[in-house]
């Protein structure tokens, strides 16, 4: 049985398509995915994402613990920062990735919030309650305290600003602020997304949610704001070559063959995960996470083999869609080191048929 | 979900009309096209081809997914729907606009009207999709 947050009916109403996704019941979409998805582009869209995780770790070695669990380097952020980072295993795999928030200090200290994906809340709480256990840090789930609502767009800053006294405008892009919002107080405003059409993320009280909602497209009557599903969430992400956990990275996969080498900082001190990282970059990483476009509008999915011209297999296709923005099927995947340059010509093996593509720069879409 | 009682079906979602000259026209069902979302594009590159019942002749590409379309009795393909088709209509989303109609997919000649019998009537149909 799926669980419900107190936004679960408002998508019913709506006459969402609801999917379980990470044991919640969740909107896919509303009006159809690539509606959404160019409203999202081109003006604004409201993405509930309440279902995601928010842990807070506080009091003496709460920066050790962010330290050693994470790959970027949390001692570079200020009080209002936002950092991209992941949890790296001991294989030199990750657990997760997600966003660390540097929180206002409280009597003990640095306070930090970690927001995980919902897939992963379970095995990402054991995971840190184990490497705490030695440092001791105050850990609090507040998972199910906390609604999140991203709304996202280049409208979206200014609908959003009719609602609240902060200066929107005056945040930097991975910054935070927390203040009054749609009436509401100690509401997260963050400028941060998954879709790389700029915005706000929300975070606020999760009973709270349902009039925050309404504000929000109260406010934005005027522009045409639109619900914005889970499917196109995943389609703006692969437009922007933004990795997917479960798809494109998981326990298996290292942060330096998935490109996100920028957030693994190896000189920081030691972390989870380190020697093993360490080694492979000194020795080259063997595949690595690639965008491709397809010739024709055949779709590469999850899983098809990527073959060279030769037809030998020298990877596989991690995510996949037509691309709304674009108009033309796109992917990414892992292929072995020195397939992986723009221009190189592959194939992908759909079981039935080959499919010819070429690797491509990211992100595909550029605004 | 609309299932018309003058058509066959089969457990993947395909519907089949027989036409009076011993042709069928052949499309996916209203179920099909609405678990499968916006049909971005449909590939056909059997026409010509005599198939066995239950081969693949063609593919539907959605957002989200793939699949692929089997044929539910023998028969050469004949036409796949212009209006379908990349290089003319090119509107693959009549599939989810009017499934039994402007987005049938091809047309075949039946080899053995026989092999009807073994296809689903609407009743049994709608029990399947329940």
């Amino acid at each position: 049985m799926s669980k419900r947050t107190p936004m679960t009916a408002v998508h019913e109403k709506l006459g969402a398509r609801m999917v379980d996704f990470a044991g919640y019941l969740m909107p896919l979409t509303y009006e159809g995915i690539n509606e959404e998805h160019l409203n999202v582009r081109n003006n604004a869209g409201v993405f509930d994402c309440s279902h995601m995780g928010e842990f807070f770790v506080s009091g003496p070695g709460a920066l050790e613990l962010v330290q050693k669990v994470t790959s970027n380097d949390a001692s570079k952020l200020d009080v209002g920062r936002v950092q991209y980072s992941c949890f790296p295993n001991e294989r030199g795999g990750i657990v997760d990735d997600l966003l660390v928030y540097r929180m206002p200090d409280d009597a003990n200290g640095k306070v930090f919030m970690l927001v995980v994906n919902a897939s992963n809340i379970d095995k990402d709480w054991k995971w840190i309650e184990k490497q705490n256990s030695e440092i001791g840090a105050e850990l609090s789930n507040r998972s199910y305290d906390f609604g999140l609502l991203a709304v996202q767009g280049p409208n979206a800053t200014k609908i959003l600003q009719r609602l609240t006294n902060v200066d929107l405008s005056s945040i930097e892009y991975y910054h935070y602020t927390i203040g009054d919002f749609a009436g509401k107080q100690d509401v997260i405003l963050s400028a941060t997304g998954y879709t790389g059409a700029g915005g706000f993320e929300v975070y606020a009280k999760e009973k709270d949610m349902p009039a925050i909602w309404d504000a929000i497209f109260e406010a934005g009557e005027e522009e045409g704001i639109q619900p914005a599903g889970l499917g196109c969430r995943d389609t703006l992400r692969l437009e922007m070559g933004y990795c997917l956990y479960g798809n494109d990275i998981n326990d298996e996969t290292s942060p330096l063959e998935a490109g996100l080498g920028w957030i693994t900082k190896l000189k920081k001190g030691d972390f989870v995960g380190r020697e093993v990282l360490l080694k492979m970059k000194e020795e080259g990483v063997k595949r690595r996470l690639t965008g491709f476009k397809m010739e024709g509008r055949r779709v590469p999915r999850h899983g098809y083999a990527i073959l060279d011209e030769e037809g030998q297999n020298v990877g596989e296709v991690t995510s996949g869609t037509m691309s709304p923005s674009l108009e033309y099927p796109i992917g990414m995947g892992y292929v072995k080191t020195g397939f992986h340059k723009p221009g190189t010509k592959l194939k992908v093996d759909t079981g039935r048929k080959q499919l010819d593509m070429e690797v491509v720069a990211l992100p595909f879409y550029k605004s | 979900m609309n299932v018309p009682s003058d058509l066959k079906y089969t457990k993947d979602h395909e519907w089949l009309r027989l036409n009076d000259d011993n042709t069928a026209t052949i499309g996916i069902t209203d179920f099909a096209q609405s678990e499968l979302g916006e049909i971005v594009f449909v590939e056909v590159d059997t026409v010509g081809e005599s198939l066995d019942a239950e081969e693949v002749f063609g593919t539907v590409e959605a957002v989200k997914t793939t699949s692929d379309l089997f044929l539910p009795v023998a028969g050469e393909v004949m036409e796949f729907n212009p209006e379908l088709d990349e290089s003319e209509g090119d509107n693959p989303g009549l599939i989810n606009s009017d499934p039994y109609g402007e987005g049938w997919i091809v047309r075949i000649s039946v080899t053995d009207p026989s092999q009807l019998d073994n296809l689903l009537d609407a009743e049994a149909y709608k029990a399947l999709i329940g």
